[in-house]
């Protein structure tokens, strides 16, 4: 990992066309600003792996032949 | 007309028209760029199918969710809004993938990262919302619960509320 220090209002350029500024610093907590191409996503990082294992537990699914379909599912725990 | 071997619908047919193209796949799920959606003969249910076309393996369960949470409402972030190309709100339609544990009873849904399509391009995205008010397991029997015990859930058209199965 680099690392870099910065003060409020200074920045970090990535590849030419990213850019990282921090913009306030309060407490424990940095305000950080992001410009970037449209086609770079950014997330917080546990929120992303929160997702990522919330769609790995989804793909598990086992077929539809094998169980009843999901309308029979919530029918039946709902009596 | 393509014809598609896949793990839960067997052999199923599908038309170009209708294949939907995630060009930023899904978060763990990169890859998977191409999907169709499979609807419910049944109407009035709010569930169906999110089918991947290009790992026909893989297939999402997948629900609509004004039909179980009546006041799901967000606003539609810009950068979601221009990656899709939206136009207008009527072209937008809203899913969120469902989750279906070996204990039936903790079938949930993920309203933090609901999945957006624009209709009209056939563009979609999971989308992650700058929320604390959902979270990505809402439980769905909890839902219905609360909804059946509590007062008039109403029937407001939320934003982008727009369900088509194809």
């Amino acid at each position: 990992m680099l690392v870099l220090t910065r003060k409020k209002d200074q920045t970090i350029v990535i590849n030419n066309d990213i850019e990282i500024t921090v913009l306030d610093i309060q407490g424990d907590q940095v305000r950080i600003g992001i410009n970037a191409p449209r086609s770079v996503s950014i997330h917080r990082k546990e929120v992303f792996l929160e997702i990522q294992r919330e769609n790995e537990e989804a793909a598990r699914i086992k077929p539809e032949t094998d169980k009843i379909s999901l309308d029979e599912i919530i029918k039946m725990n709902m009596k | 007309m393509r014809v598609l071997q896949t793990r839960h619908f067997g052999e199923i047919r599908i038309a170009e028209e209708s294949v939907l193209k995630f060009d930023e796949g899904l978060p763990g799920f990169e890859q998977l760029n191409k999907f169709v959606l499979i609807g419910n003969e049944d109407k009035t249910s709010p569930f169906g199918w999110l089918q991947c076309v290009n790992e026909p393996q893989i297939a999402f369960a997948i629900a609509n969710p004004f039909m179980i949470v009546a006041d799901y409402d967000f606003e539609l972030p810009d950068e979601a809004a221009r990656e899709l190309c939206i136009a207008k709100e009527d072209d937008v339609a809203v899913y969120s993938i469902v989750v279906v544990p070996d204990d039936l009873t903790r079938i949930s849904m993920n309203l933090k990262a609901p999945l957006i399509i624009n209709c009209s391009t056939n563009k979609g995205a999971q989308i992650i919302l700058d929320t604390d008010k959902y979270t990505v397991r809402h439980y769905i029997l909890d839902e219905i619960r609360r909804q059946e015990g509590g007062a008039d859930a109403g029937t407001d058209k939320e934003k982008g509320s727009d369900d088509r199965h194809k």
